[in-house]
């Protein structure tokens, strides 16, 4: 007899590389910084590391027991466990589906940022003149620089959802570039995939490190990391940073998408993937805290420099009205001289007030940003500001897109393992084939998000498409590996394989613990889902020169509803076809 | 004599005093930035610099219009504050009662402001006139926009690699088809076939891949003696 054996990663290395790669991700950049500033600072740390171990790492080494075990992707795996449960991996698919169709369109910003980079001065370190060049065009006057810079020469963003406007074809280029790229990743399976992953792992650390070493030298710097870590201990009872330290694990992970699973599928079946489960759920998280450093470095550097900017302006705009000797006013003087005008010159003072801003450091660091606003204006912001910004601009964006590539493997491998491993589709197309569909199919659809209203589509898939969905499977897996499986028969696969059963601690989080915090984290969703009633987002207004909120149009509401529909309806439906083919053909379920 | 020198002087300080007042009629109101600009290089504004000053603003009057014979005394500075900032009037020459149109000297200051500026090494920010907008330089734009350069390297780079690994799988395959008997063959590193012997994977032999039997192996003992 003879078999087909599955194609393995070279080493358990490339194993590590590719669920690093693929968990540590934008959001760790963006999101967990914002969730450290809104929710306590250092005191964020509590929550984030006992979310860790109640249900990040349990989960984590939950997916890949299973992927390892049953050497087939999601689908595979799932109809393995039980075939009622194909549709948990259907649906994995589907989520996945939607994540990598709006996914790589952060990638085409980062390489129209990247492309954008070469130039002196940096495009979006200066307003473009208006048309009889007298002076700045009246938007990127309103706001500033960085922000035109994303919001009209990046997206053209339109003023609302409704007006849909026409693709941008600088925008639809760098999102096919980004599926090329994609596709030269993905095209020879793990074999191109794991050379891959070496690099796209390990370069955003290097780049991190050299943004550290910059960051800590910056002027103004330690403002941000003194802001950052003093615990405010106090939104330790806030329950919302409980919720966001539970989100935050779980998404971070990646958990659901089928990619692990997907991942781990490719492993002989004798790999520790006990200790691979710590390793890389560790890593996500110090990564996430590194990153928090770099971050708030910069936020720093870029508080204290417009607090500086704004005090110049101050001084500048006394001076003019005063006709103060230059140099009279300073920093320091400032308060005491502001005094002293009121008092000697009152009428012009009091007309001249209500531009004088007061300047507060902590107001420029409150201003907390998480999401592409985090990535594209505020870091761009402070790389302007920096000496040889083309440098430091051209760092950053190679590691978003490294991040961000790194996290597109992996969904893709979520929706191409599947599909590979079902052999009426491998039969007759080779992988090559099938992996140019996929992208091909996601480029095309991809291309509603390079419209003028795409911007706020991609809001929607960002917020909606993975969230409850995702919850929901990921439930449904661990209670079907614990309750439906057995944990007992789980704990024999786990001894053959690893040489040593799983210990208490394990059992109790996958048949307690995690469970519940899932179901409290869904309760929650729902509820806060119902409550707000109408959904809202946040429109570019370009009259203002800032976000406004505005409520969804009816249909934007309909595909919401059809996105968290789309996938989480695969479960139900695959357990009713399931039984309906039994009941139809009459046989016996059989179970491995 | 002197009687009339007295007069004249008096009714000419009026006049200047008339027509050089700040928000007087064609009058601009100029504001330095010495120290902003050039640090410690800075000079220090005198009575020298405001010469220097009348005789450029002379200068371009001149240069603006041919007919034009407005001379340094047609200048009139007033009001010079520490900050450093004045107001300037110019005065028609032959009467130095009434002042030139506005217009006339912004349209002047205009065409010749980088001359301004580098007789007193400001620039247009540090030597501003209120009132008279300076026309921005446009940043330079080349032909081809830079980015569309960068795109259009990355971009055949990519589609080199795509087309070469296709290229080579294409081939691989070939090969893999004229080498296949009865389908027992060698593909690349990824896709090897494990050859069976009675039920148990060869290679369990050396390697620790395939599966592992519990019935056979128990802890330590993978391989049954022979």
């Amino acid at each position: 007899a003879m078999e087909k054996s599955r194609p393995l990663w070279d080493n358990p290395l490339q194993f590590i590389f590719a669920c690093i790669s693929y968990a540590v991700g934008l959001g760790n950049v963006w999101r967990f910084p914002y969730l450290c500033q809104m929710y306590g600072g250092g005191g964020f740390l509590i929550p984030y590391f006992i979310m860790l171990f109640a249900e990040g790492m349990p989960l984590l080494y939950l997916e890949l027991a299973v992927g390892q075990r049953m050497r087939q992707g999601s689908i595979g795996a799932w109809k393995i466990i039980s075939p009622y449960l194909c549709g948990v991996g259907v649906a994995s698919v589907v989520v996945s589906f939607f994540l990598s169709m709006y996914y790589n369109v952060i990638n085409a910003w980062a390489f129209w940022y990247l492309f954008h980079s070469f130039q002196d001065p940096l495009p979006w370190a200066t307003c473009p003149l208006n048309s009889n060049r007298t002076g700045y065009e009246e938007e990127c006057e309103k706001t500033s620089s960085t922000q035109y810079f994303w919001y009209r020469q990046t997206l053209n963003i339109s003023p609302s959802l409704e007006a849909s406007g026409s693709v941008q074809w600088e925008q639809a280029l760098c999102l096919t570039l980004a599926w090329l790229v994609v596709y030269l990743c993905i095209l020879r399976g793990t074999e191109s995939t794991g050379k891959v992953v070496y690099v796209t792992a390990s370069l955003p650390y290097c780049v991190l490190i050299i943004y550290l070493i910059r960051g800590l030298t910056l002027h103004g710097a330690v403002n941000g990391l003194i802001y950052m870590f003093t615990p405010k201990l106090e939104q330790l009872s806030n329950p919302k940073a409980w919720i966001s330290a539970a989100t935050q694990i779980f998404f971070s992970l990646g958990l659901g998408f089928g990619s692990l699973i997907a991942f781990a599928s490719y492993n002989e079946p004798s790999n520790n993937c006990e200790r691979h489960a710590i390793i890389v759920s560790l890593i996500n998280s110090t990564t996430s805290i590194f990153a928090s450093i770099v971050t708030f470095s910069i936020y720093g550097f870029k508080a204290t420099f417009n607090y500086e900017s704004c005090i110049d302006k101050v001084i500048l705009l006394l001076m003019n009205a005063f006709d103060l000797e230059e140099g009279s006013l300073t920093a320091d003087n400032l308060d005491e001289m502001k005094g002293y005008l009121m008092a000697t010159h009152p009428q012009e003072y009091a007309q001249l007030s209500p531009q004088l801003k007061n300047c507060s450091l902590e107001a420029e660091l409150d201003t907390a940003v998480q999401g592409t606003g985090l990535a594209f204006i505020v870091y761009s912001e402070a790389i302007k500001n920096m000496e040889v910004p083309q440098l430091y601009s051209v760092l950053y964006f190679v590691m978003l897109l490294m991040l961000g590539i790194g996290s597109m493997l992996g969904n893709t491998a979520a929706i191409l393992t599947p599909l590979t491993d079902s052999r009426v589709i491998a039969a007759h197309f080779p992988k090559e084939v099938i992996s140019g569909v996929v992208c091909f199919i996601n480029c095309v659809i991809g291309l509603i998000f390079t419209m003028e209203a795409g911007n706020y589509w991609f809001d929607i898939f960002n917020d909606y498409a993975a969230t409850l969905s995702l919850l929901l499977i990921v439930l449904v897996e661990t209670i079907a590996v614990c309750y439906i499986y057995g944990i007992r028969r789980f704990e024999k696969d786990l001894h053959t394989m690893i040489g040593r059963k799983p210990n208490w601690y394990w059992k109790v989080m996958w048949a307690f613990a995690s469970p519940l915090l899932i179901v409290s984290l869904f309760i929650f969703y729902l509820t806060d889902y119902i409550l707000t009633g109408t959904l809202q987002y946040q429109a570019w207004d370009a009259t203002q020169g800032q976000l406004v909120t505005k409520d969804y149009p009816g249909y934007a509401l309909a595909a919401i509803g059809l996105l968290v529909a789309a996938s989480t309806m695969c479960i139900p439906l695959g357990a009713l076809l399931t039984f309906i083919r039994k009941r139809l053909k009459r046989e016996n379920v059989s179970t491995v | 004599m002197l009687r009339v020198l007295l007069l004249t002087l008096f009714v000419v300080t009026i006049a200047h005093a008339e027509l050089c007042k700040p928000d007087a009629q064609n009058a601009f109101k100029v504001r330095l930035s010495i120290k902003t600009a050039l640090g410690d290089n800075a000079y220090v504004w005198d009575a020298n610099e405001e010469y220097l000053f009348r005789a450029v603003v002379a200068f371009t009057m001149r240069k603006y219009s041919s007919k034009s014979t407005t001379r340094i005394s047609n200048v009139l500075l007033c009001n010079v504050t520490d900050r450093v900032s004045f107001w300037f009037v110019v005065t028609d020459s032959s009467e130095n009662v009434t002042t030139v149109p506005g217009s006339e000297v912004e349209a002047a200051i205009r065409m010749n402001r980088n001359r301004i500026n580098s007789a007193f090494l400001l620039s247009d920010k540090t030597l501003q006139f209120l009132e008279i907008t300076s026309t921005l330089s446009p940043p330079v734009e080349p032909s081809t926009p830079v980015w569309l350069i960068v795109f259009g390297v990355v971009l055949c780079l990519i589609v080199a690699g795509i087309v070469f690994l296709i290229v080579a799988g294409i081939q691989q395959r070939k090969k893999k088809n004229k080498e296949s008997t009865e389908g027992e063959n060698l593909e690349d590193k990824g896709e090897v076939t494990v050859t069976v012997e009675n039920g148990i994977p060869c290679e369990t032999l050396d390697l620790k891949a395939g599966h592992i039997n519990g019935v056979f192996a128990a802890d330590d003992e993978r391989f049954t003696s022979l």
